[in-house]
This record gives C-alpha cells, structure tokens and sequence, in this order.
C-alpha cells in the first residue's frame, strides 16, 4: 500500500503530460504479495484485538505467526526473481517495487527473522502482560515496512518503507509498561532517529533538485551529467541521503543509541532491531549507493569504508570492555558486537565503489549468517533471562550443566560470529568480506578487520568458555521448564547454522552472483 | 610397498580426516551398551584410544599402498567441488612431503591418547578432553593433507578452539593467560595469511595448490608475489614459531598438559614449516627469493636466541622451569628448519622436512618425559629437581634417566640419532643457497646456525648432569613437605608410549633415505614448477 502511494506520489514528476488513461498502471498483485499480506495481518491484528476476549489474546499472536510465515512462502512464487510492478507508463524501464533476487533474498531475512522473532515474543508478551494486539500489529508494521524497502526502486518509497519500518519500532522499544529504563530508551532511539531521517530526506530533496527524478535507474543516469552549477549541491544530498541509513546500521558515529536501546526494549525486540533493523540499514544504503549513485562512487566509497573500519573498531572496542558482572552485561555485549557487525557488512558495500564485480553479494551472504546466530544467540539469552532477569554474563556460567543443549547451541552460535570452526559458516562468511576488500584493493580496510577479528574472539571466547565452568552456585530450586516456542526458536536457528555450515554454498551463492538485472 | 587400489587409497585419506571428527561427536554421547567399561570416564578414554588407533592404522596402511617410486606425484587424491561461490574444493593427496608428517601426527596423537589413557591430567572430566582431542587431530591431519588454500586456512583455524580449551582447562599454572596469549596470537597471524591467500586465490584465479604449484608464480606480478609471501609469512612465522614472533609458545607449552605440549611441539609447529614448504616456495617463488635473506635472517637470530634463553634457564639458581626450556630450545630447532627453508635448495628444504620430523618425535618426547617428571615431583623447577648435587635419576629411577639423557643427546644431534641429519642438511642448504640468494649472508647464516649447534650441546647436556646425575642419597623433600620422595621408575605405560618415539629416532638416525627417499622427488618437483 505504501508503495502504491509512494509511486502515485512520483508518478507525475517523471511523467509531465500523459493523458489520464495511460496514467493508470496495472499491478502485479503476486509481485507484492509478501509485503501487502504483512500489512493486512497487521491491520487484521489491530481490528481483532478489539474484539477478541482477555484469555484468548494469545490467539492474536499465533494469527501474527501465521501471517508471516504466509508471507515468507508467498516469496516461492517469486522466485524467478522477474517481477516488477508500479512502473512508469511513459518509461517501463523505471519501477518503484521489483522484486529482483536482492529484493527476494532481504525480503526472505526480514520476514524469517521476523517470524523468529515472533515465536520468542509470544512468550514474552504473555509473561510481561503488554499490550497483545499493539505490540503485534507494531511488529507486523515494521516487518512490512522493512519488507518493502530492498524491494523499493526510487526515492519516496525508500524512505517511506524506511519510516514504516522505524516508526513501530520506536513504540516496541517503549513497549515494557512502567520501565524507566524503556522509555528512556524508546525516547533516545526515538529523537536520534527522527533526526537522521530528516537529514535523510534532505538529501533526498537536493538529489531531486539536481536530477528531476525520484526513480534510483534514472538518478543514476541523470547524476552522470549534472550541470555545473548543480554539482555541489548533488554532492550534497548524496552525502546527506547515506545519514539515515548508516543510522539504521548503526554505523559510527550513528551507534550511540544502541547499547541502552538494545537493554531497555523487551529481548525478542532487541535481537528484532540488532537483525532486521540493520538489514533495513544496509539495504537501503547498497540502493542508494550502488543502485542511485554509482556516478558519486569516489564519494562514498572512500567514507564507507572508514565507517567501516571505525564502525568496527568502536563496536568490538566497547564490547570487549564489558565487565561480565555489571546487569544487562550480556544484552549490552550483544549490542556493541552487533555495532562490530555492522561494520563487517559495510565493508563489501565500500568495496563496489573500486571493482566492478558485483560485491554486494558479500554483504548479503554475510547478513543471512548474521541474521541467523545472532537471532539464534538473542533466542537463547530470552530462556536464560526466565530464570535469571539480570542478564549479566556471568549468569551464563555453567550453562551447559543446566541446559546443555542451549549451552552448546549459544556455544556455536558465538564461535560463528566469531568465525571460527566449527562455526564454518560464520567462517567462510568472513572470507566472503575479506575476498571483496582484498579484491577492490582496500588493503588497509582487510587488515583493519583482521584485527578486530581477533579482538572479537576474546570477547566472544571468553562467554564461549564461560558455559562450560562449573556453576558458582549449585542450581537453586526446581529447573523450570522452557516453553515451546522459545525452545523452538533456539532448535531452528541452530539446525540452520548447522546446516550452513556444513553446506556454506547455499547462502554463500549470493555472494559470487550478480543479485540485480543486469 | 604393497598394491592398494585408488579407490581405496582415496577412502582412506579421506577416512583419515574426516573419522576423528566422527569420533569426536560419538565422544560427546553416551556410550553403548557393551562398550560401558568399568566407568563412563574409562569408557570415553578408551574410545579415544581405540579412534586415535584405527586412524593411525589407516595412515599406516596409506604409507604402506603408497606408490613409493613416485613419491612426487599426488596420490590418493579426491576432488570435489564444495563452496562453488568460493571457489572452495574438497581437494585432498598426499606426496611424498606430507606422508611422513601424516604418519607422524597420527602416532603422536595415538600415544598421547594411550598415554592419557592410564595418567589423565588434572581438569574437569575427560568427555570433552577426548573430543577436543579428536578435533585437534582432524584439524592438523587435514592441514597435511588438503590442497586447497582455503581449506588449508580452514584447518589451519580448527586446531585453535581445542587447543585453548586443552589448554585453559586441562593445564597448570598461569593456564588462562597463556591459553589467551596462544589463540589470539596465532588467530592474528592466521587471519593475516588468509589475506595473503586470498591475494594469490584472486589474482591467479584458482585456490587449487596443485595448479597454483605448477604454475610457479608466473601468473602474479612481483608486487603481489610480495605482499602474499609477507602476509602468508606472518601467519606462518607466528606458528612455526620464528624469532621475534614466538613470545606465545614458552607460555604455552609451560601452562599446557603434557599431552597439550607433545601436540602443540610435535605436530602444531610443523603445520607452520609445512605452509612455507608446501604454499610459499612452489607458488611465489620471486617473493620468497626477496625474503629468504631476512627469513634466514631471522632464523639464524632464532637459532642462537633459542640456545641462549635455554642455557640461562639451565644455569643454577636461575629457577628455570624444564618444560619452558624445552619449549626454548624449540625456537632453536625450528630456526633450523626455517634456515633450510630460506636457502632455497632441495638439500636445504630436504633438511627441513627431515628436521620437522625429528623434532616432533625428539622433543615429543621429551615433552612426555618432563611431564612424567613434573608428576613424580609435582614441578618441573630445575633447581627444586636438582637439588644441591642434581636429581640423580640414574641411580634413583634408572630406565627414567637413560631415556631422558637418550632424548637429550638425539636432541643435540648426535650423528645415528635423527636430530643429526636435518640440521646438517639445512646447514648443508645454507652453505651453497639457490642462485640468486646472497652467498656470504647465507655463509654467515651457517655459522650462526654452527654456534647455536654448540649452545644446544652445552644447554642439553647441563639438564642431563643437573637431573640425571647426582648424588642419590641426598634425597630432595617433597615440595609439599613431609618425607622424602620415592621415585617410581618407568611405568608400563609410560613404556608403551615412549618406545615407538625412541624406535623411529633410532631408526630415522641410522637410515636417513627412508625419509629423504620420499621427500626429495617431491621437494626437487616443488622447487623446479611446472619445468620439471
């Protein structure tokens, strides 16, 4: 629906005089499946709550599973990766949604990683009595808005998906009802993000101003001839548009509401915004950048890869300074590596900017890695807060005698992040990005990153070992027991790790294709 | 030696690599109804004796079919396509370069399980000892025999994570430290040669070792023959270890079990030489050639370093600790194995690889006969051991001392015994350097290497008369007080697990072509390219 608007909003700047009936652009309804069944079980959701009885709220969340596991499978159909809908009908070349393979594999990360997110706020939302039917038509919201953005091909709808995006997830962050700490920090992602978006939209409007065009095909073209005088200010809002989704990537200097947003939002949501909302991030910043302004590339590629290294840097510096003993130790460590992370995905995008092989294929790879164990780790820090709330590290300590299924499954699924076998898949992911910087020449950038490799393992090492110790304390009182869809969350994600790992080609083939039509 | 057919060749390497890590999980689950044993603990023990056991038995049926008049060509080889996307194939064989370190990994890891098998180190159960156990040996056996420069990287990567945990939990004092100090220093390095792979993978087009080795560099450009030889050098150097990067190993071969410094001297250090051998003078030749100067360099340095840090450790008074010693005087050897890598010759990397297997099994055992020290006295201070008049084993535990002067004088290089041949033949290398390569820095080079032959003499026969000589009345007290120490002498498992060590010392000593006679066709091929 957004994208509908947003293209009957740009339609009539690209197309001056066209008579009304070759203004009415059909729609390829399959194409947009995905994304318009997320926002109708939103809608569904939000309506339902009205009606449905106290006791049976639960049932709200289960129709929000449903949903989006119905619009991950509406992604099969499309998996020729041929569609397009909402183009111009003066130029067929320029359409606002395609669903090409980039398109179709991000949508695949949003919605799966949503629908695992789900599963552990199902939990989550009963225990913590929120508001049923807000929180899941905010979260059903946001997975459409992020949805539609790698789909998006020109400027309103990118940032319109952008805002659909975040908007919810300011409201998610706030969602634990009487939580200083969460609305402080549903206020400070709120006011930070607000912000980068408007520099964004900006930017947006000098692109605009010195093309004459929204549609990221014709921008690209029409920025490799800018008049003169216009230069500067083209300069400008390409530099200016990158702001609001380094935000969303959390990238440096844009990561400073990480950490406390990450610590007040409920878990599920926490490892929602550290995956979803930083593909939402790089997703949008690979459109712009390679897609919109390959003409600028000696502008961005140059500051894309210092954010890289700086983003890196920071995120591992700060990570391996946590104390295992201070509260929400383990969810702050998340989220600086989750910075640190960030700043591995940038690097192939920065790397497009000097070879003319496809790399962005490297951050896509490596963002389904991501997305998969880092959801995975957030999966099993929800069990392990249930029974002790003050998610500090070293509650983790003697895991594996407690829970040692979780142990060994939050054991892999740091060692992947960390990129070291038996995590293959984390592993083979990190030479993905070292082969992209070493094949653009980003020398430097490669070395930097081989650094902070191994300033990562310390931090990600030490919680490894910690597991396995032998308990402080003899385990007081009964184990209780996990609930299914926590357990269930955890059992998928590893399963998959595993299975990447051992058949790293069936992600890893996206790095080596060209995702766009050429 | 005798006629195995390929396919089975092909199962058998492939068995090699790939049964530890089966093994490894089978550790982790609950035994078998039959095969209980008299405890959970003994089960998972004698499980891993019996995998470390069939795996050895495979590589020794692997020697046995190995065509050995061809040492040269690739044998046993399996080829197949893994990652596409990166280029990553299961390319397995081995040659005569790395069938003896294969052989010599797979016994090492069988004695060690044989050894922790009756005398398990002090630490949390032996479970996860075990599968750690099998995973390090999956990891090392594979860096021996992939062909591929990503799966090299890979394998050279797995050995990391259960060598820290045999470390920091199966180790002594100051374990944590050291255990950090081991994998973040080495996973640096590694991660640094994985740029420099990745360099030589891109810009030639394939990652495949055997193409890239026949090929002989003449796809890549000076400049990149450098930067790869510099990045892939670090990570090598880091592991080998080479002089000034070697501040990690003393640690921890000090704080590891005495299983975990067998293993780490006798078979990790050598996949570092073995990456010089097997990827950096095949594939970039012109690189090499620049560097060899300063990796001899660096080697000789190393040599005399290695002797004088343990001389210092010998010395009365000084509270020198035998197994850092040990771990000292590997830095010594393994110089002498680099230098004869730098001389670029077939009689110097012949050497080397000759070297590279002497000191496994040498300095394997003496690994394992200070760490039998260490248990019988409850440290390994020379200078608690030795007491006033020295530890006096040759009248106390009499079969203990003559093995531990046996292995001290092997390590020396006394001639018969194998640490004689390959540090003559790189001294050899060294003498007479490929052309090209500056003859009077190499020339000053050997005399380095000379001397330091002299320093290791003086340091290892000072251990033998501090510990083995004495007074054997003037009994020591146990260091946690109370009566006087009775000293067991060699047990039978310790037996069991020494002699086939002492055997192939004798053995490589007295008949050097059985080991040169598989290296040297494949080290003149290697050296010579795609022109041979």
């Amino acid at each position: 629906m957004t994208a509908l608007t947003a293209s009957v909003l740009s339609a009539p700047s690209a197309a001056p005089a066209a008579d009304a009936a070759s203004r009415v652009q059909s729609v390829d309804w399959l194409a947009i499946t995905p994304v318009v069944l997320t926002a109708a079980v939103a809608l569904v959701v939000l309506v339902a709550d009205l009606f449905v009885p106290q006791r049976r709220k639960p049932l709200l969340g289960w129709l929000s599973v449903a949903g989006l596991a119905a619009a991950t499978a509406g992604l099969v159909p499309l998996r020729a990766g041929d569609r397009a809908t909402f183009c111009l009908t003066t130029d067929p070349g320029a359409c606002s949604y395609t669903a090409d393979h980039f398109a179709l594999v991000i949508q695949f990360l949003v919605l799966a990683g949503a629908l695992v997110t789900a599963l552990l706020s199902v939990t989550t939302v009963r225990e913590a009595r929120m508001p049923a039917g807000e929180y899941w038509f905010l979260l059903l919201s946001s997975a459409a808005g992020a949805a539609l953005l790698p789909a998006s091909r020109d400027l309103a709808t990118l940032i319109v998906a952008l805002e659909v995006a975040s908007l919810p997830a300011f409201a998610l962050v706030g969602m634990r009802r009487g939580d200083r700490l969460s609305s402080e920090a549903a206020l400070k992602f709120f006011l930070s993000s607000v912000t980068a978006t408007a520099v964004s939209l900006m930017g947006v409007s000098f692109v605009y101003a010195a093309t004459g065009t929204l549609h990221l095909t014709q921008v690209a073209e029409r920025l490799e001839d800018v008049p003169g005088q216009l230069d500067t200010l083209a300069m400008a809002g390409v530099a200016l548009t990158l702001v609001g989704f380094a935000f969303k990537t959390a990238a440096v200097p844009f990561h400073f509401w990480v950490p406390d947003t990450y610590v007040g939002a409920p878990l599920p949501i926490a490892g929602y915004l550290s995956v979803i909302g930083k593909a939402v991030g790089f997703t949008g910043l690979i459109l712009v950048t390679v897609i919109a302004f390959p003409a600028y590339s000696d502008i961005w590629g140059p500051a894309l890869a210092v954010l890289a290294a700086l983003t890196m840097t920071l995120g591992n510096a700060a990570a391996v300074r946590q104390s295992a003993d201070r509260p929400n130790s383990a969810v702050r460590l998340l989220a600086w590596s989750s910075v640190g992370q960030a700043g591995y995905l940038l690097v192939p995008i920065a790397a497009a900017a000097y070879s003319d092989r496809d790399q962005i294929g490297s951050t896509v790879a490596y963002a389904l890695m991501y997305a998969v164990v880092n959801l995975g780790a957030f999966a099993v820090a929800a069990l392990v807060a249930r029974t002790k709330p003050q998610n500090r590290i070293s509650d983790y300590r003697g895991l594996y005698a407690e829970r040692p299924a979780a142990a060994l499954a939050l054991a892999f699924f740091l060692l992947c992040l960390a990129g070291l076998p038996p995590g293959l898949i984390g592993l083979f992911a990190k030479v993905t990005v070292f082969r992209a910087a070493v094949d653009a020449g980003l020398g430097w950038l490669a070395v930097v990153m081989a650094v902070n490799v191994v300033i990562a393992l310390y931090y990600y090492l030490r919680w490894t070992a910690l597991l396995f110790r032998a308990p402080q304390a003899p385990a007081e009182g009964a184990r209780t027991k996990a609930p299914w869809p926590v357990t269930a969350a955890i059992a998928v994600t590893a399963v998959i790790a595993v299975v990447l790992s051992a058949a790293p080609q069936l992600v890893l083939r996206f790095a080596s294709g060209g995702l766009f039509p050429q | 030696m005798i006629d195995i057919s390929p396919s089975v060749m092909q199962f058998l390497l492939a068995f090699v690599v790939a049964a530890p890590l089966l093994g490894a999980v089978a550790a982790l689950l609950p035994a078998p109804p039959g095969l209980k044993g008299k405890s959970p603990e003994q089960a998972v023990l004698r499980h891993g004796v019996t995998v470390t056991g069939v795996i050895l038995a495979a590589a020794v049926a692997l020697a046995l079919g190995f065509d050995h008049d061809a040492p040269a060509r690739f044998q046993a080889t399996t080829d197949i396509s893994w990652i596409p996307a990166l280029d990553v194939r299961i390319h397995l064989g081995v040659d005569g370069i790395s069938l003896p370190l294969l052989l010599m990994t797979a016994l090492l890891f069988f004695l060690c399980a044989l050894y922790s098998y009756f005398k398990f180190p002090e630490g949390p159960s032996p479970k996860a000892f075990v599968a750690l156990l099998l995973v390090l040996e999956s990891g090392t056996l594979a860096t021996f025999a992939v062909l591929d420069l990503l799966l090299f990287f890979l394998a050279f990567e797995t050995v990391l994570i259960p060598m820290y945990f045999l470390i920091a939990r199966w180790g002594g004092a100051q374990r944590q430290a050291a255990a950090w100090k081991f994998i973040l220093y080495t996973l640096l390095g590694s991660v640094v040669m994985l740029l420099g792979l990745l360099l030589i993978g891109l810009n030639s087009g394939t990652f495949d070792m055997v193409a890239l080795a026949s090929d002989n560099g003449r796809e890549l450009t000076h400049t990149t023959q450098l930067l790869a030889v510099l990045a892939i050098g670090i990570g090598l150097a880091v592991k080998t270890p080479m002089w000034p990067l070697h501040s990690w190993l003393p640690d921890a071969h000090t704080a590891a079990p005495t299983v975990g410094s067998v293993l780490l001297a006798g078979v990790l250090l050598k996949m570092g030489t073995y990456g010089f051998v097997r990827i950096l003078l095949p594939v970039t030749p012109d690189g090499m050639a620049t560097f060899a100067p300063y990796l001899g360099a660096f080697a000789a340095v190393g040599i005399v370093y290695g002797s004088l840090a343990c001389l210092s450790l010998a010395r009365k008074g000084n509270k020198g600790d035998l197994k850092r010693l040990i771990a000292y005087s590997s830095v010594g050897h393994m110089g002498f194995v680099l230098l004869g890598i730098a001389s670029m010759t077939p009689t110097g990397v012949n050497g080397a690889l000759f070297a590279n297997i002497a000191h496994g099994l040498i300095t394997g055992l003496l690994f394992f006969l200070v760490g039998a020290l260490k248990d019988r006295y409850g440290t390994a201070d020379l200078d608690t051991l030795a007491g006033a008049t020295g530890a006096a084993l040759y009248g106390r535990a009499p079969r203990l001392g003559a093995f531990l002067a046996f292995a001290a004088v092997a390590s020396l290089g006394l001639p018969g015994l194998a640490g004689f041949w390959g540090e003559m033949l790189a001294l050899f290398g060294a003498f007479e350097p490929a052309r090209g390569l500056s003859r009077p820095a190499f020339l000053t080079y050997m005399a380095f290497g000379a001397f330091g032959t002299l320093l290791t003499a003086a340091y290892l026969l000072i251990v033998v008369r501090r510990v083995c000589m004495g007074d054997p009345a003037a009994r020591p007290e146990h260091p946690s007080g109370g009566a006087a120490l009775e000293l067991a002498d060699i047990q039978r498992h310790e037996f069991a697990a020494w002699t086939p060590l002492v055997a192939l010392t004798v053995l490589a000593g007295l008949w050097p072509a059985v080991l040169l006679g598989l290296t040297d066709p494949a080290v003149q091929k290697l050296l010579a390219g795609g022109n041979a």
